[in-house]
């Protein structure tokens, strides 16, 4: 992925993708970080340093930024008891309804294409109150009208036990609010380069668009610095090829 | 008693066709030189555990045609992408999954170490990981008002197979905080464990080390393998992930000839230095 240029900066997707994200985790107290999240494990990150420590990271494979000292499980049980603020989750495919799909395209059983699982997200996509979906290829492939494997559903029956769920999906050209009540995604703001038109024609399912929808806002010069600089640092211990392509950095020895 | 094996052959020996087994995630304790060894043994249709997932050694087993079932809640190999065998292997029906999530994983394991028929969950419902799994129940939760919750039943695997830094000669194996270790080995059967380095002394004389060790009474047999996590790093040690050697895995899996090749010169080539 290659970066729009700002006017200031050469600040990339991935820089402004983060920073977007690091703001919906303002205030938080703790947020934990699953499989295959460089972008939100970032965004935690930064969260973190710029509430001066306030804001707790757990990050899945760290051993420098996880603080879980009861094996697999303890991540989940504190999210079960509503000690975990907010997660991330992605899908292969993303539906209109914030279905998500982690397994496969077509019959499960003989798939077209299988992806990895579906890890925690039959539980946390339930109990996490935000919920912040990502999708870094926003195509009408990847968001659908109705996902091909339900790995863990955007709402469920009145009588499911349900505080969690999607509080907004982020792409690699917009982001989308979440109308809880509507059980819709309402467009909120464009990545640089984007337009309401071109999201619309790269997206496969319906979705509101209020009258005045803005372009998604860059970071500034401190954040960028500070992402460049002691983010990639920290986000290289779990993601060394990301931390490599998007920051040019090396692991620390 | 721990049953001192002083080779890996000796301990692959003791997993057999068929078996039901736990295998921790790549960044916990993963027994890469024993489940190479059990390859070379040429096991069959293994039910696979992923505690909650797995990743390079058990597509490493689908790959060389050792399992018949996988149940996990994800096979991945983390940034070096899909685990490309388990991937052909569904998509060519060889091998059945059994599509879970992570704390249910964890659940059905905790009902087991606890010797209780089933745990209870939330989350899962209106799911198709739920709507596909026939041993999974529904339940309305005796104590709310129409309240559905999930029960998972006991998951007692026949074994539980893992890689950790050190243990002594009573069989107590040291694990630090890589706890889910400790739930797959009570909840197992038996537990096969290979360690970096059998010490001298007693693991359970000194509360810092005991708060973090496997009791010997639930390990069943164990021998001492260098490196045995590797390509895999090893947690609270100074063994790294070979990333290098790993992206070259992903690349060379992709194909059934690269996979075959592979096999020759890492797994059946490699007897020797094991």
């Amino acid at each position: 992925m290659s970066g729009p240029q700002s006017s200031e900066t050469d600040v990339q997707l991935e820089e402004i993708l983060i920073h977007t994200i690091a703001g919906m985790l303002e205030g938080l107290r703790h947020v934990a970080v699953g499989a295959s999240s460089p972008v939100p494990g970032a965004a935690a990150l930064l969260a973190r340093a710029r509430s001066g420590e306030a804001t707790r990271v757990s990050v899945l494979g760290s051993e420098d930024h996880n603080f879980f000292t009861d094996g697999g499980k303890e991540l989940f049980d504190c999210a079960g008891q509503g000690r975990i603020d907010a997660f991330f989750l992605s899908g292969a495919q993303i539906d209109g309804k914030a279905n998500i799909n982690l397994v496969s395209i077509g019959d499960p059983d003989l798939p077209k294409a299988r992806f990895p699982g579906s890890f925690g997200s039959g539980y946390l996509y339930y109990v996490v109150p935000r919920v912040i979906l990502f999708r870094l290829e926003h195509t009408k492939r990847t968001l659908v009208e109705q996902v091909d494997f339900i790995s863990a559903p955007g709402f469920c029956e009145p009588n499911v036990y349900r505080p969690g769920g999607p509080f907004a999906m982020i792409t690699d050209r917009c982001l989308f609010d979440v109308d809880k009540a509507r059980r819709r995604f309402v467009l909120k703001s464009v990545h640089p380069g984007e337009t309401v038109e071109s999201i619309a024609e790269n997206t496969g399912f319906d979705y509101d668009v209020p009258d005045a929808v803005p372009t998604t806002a860059l970071p500034d010069a401190d954040t960028v610095a500070l992402m460049r600089g002691r983010i990639a640092g920290e986000i290289a211990e779990i993601y060394p090829a990301f931390a490599r392509r998007v920051f040019g950095l090396e692991k620390a020895a | 008693m721990t049953e001192m094996v002083t080779s890996l052959e000796a301990l692959a020996a003791k997993v057999t066709d068929g078996a039901q087994i736990a295998l921790p995630p790549d960044y916990s304790g993963c027994a890469n030189a024993l489940w190479r060894a059990v390859i070379r043994r040429g096991v069959r249709d293994l039910h696979l555990v992923g505690v909650p997932v797995f990743g390079y050694h058990g597509d490493l087993l689908i790959g060389a045609g050792c399992v018949a079932v996988a149940e996990t809640s994800a096979v991945t190999l983390g940034e070096h992408g899909l685990a490309p065998r388990f991937t052909a292997a569904v998509k060519a029906g060889s091998i059945i999954v059994k599509d879970a999530t992570c704390p249910a994983i964890h659940a059905g394991l905790q009902a087991a170490e606890r010797g209780a028929p089933f745990s209870v969950m939330r989350g899962l419902i209106g799911s198709d990981i739920l709507a596909r799994r026939a041993d999974w129940k529904v339940i309305d939760n005796p104590f709310g008002d129409n309240d559905p919750v999930v029960a998972i039943p006991a998951l007692t695997p026949d074994l539980a197979v893992f890689h950790a830094a050190k243990a002594d000669r009573h069989g107590n194996v040291w694990i630090g905080v890589r706890r889910e270790l400790m739930v797959m080995a009570h909840a197992a059967r038996d537990t096969l464990v290979t360690v970096e380095e059998i010490v001298d002394g007693d693991l359970m004389a000194d509360p810092v080390t005991k708060a973090g060790t496997i009791p010997g009474l639930y390990v069943t047999a164990l021998a001492e393998a260098k490196e045995g996590s590797w390509p895999q790093g090893l947690p609270a040690t100074d063994l790294v992930s070979d990333h290098a050697h790993l992206a070259r895995y992903a690349e060379m899996a992709k194909t059934a000839d690269g996979f075959a090749a592979y096999l020759a010169e890492f797994v059946t080539g490699r007897e020797a230095a094991e």
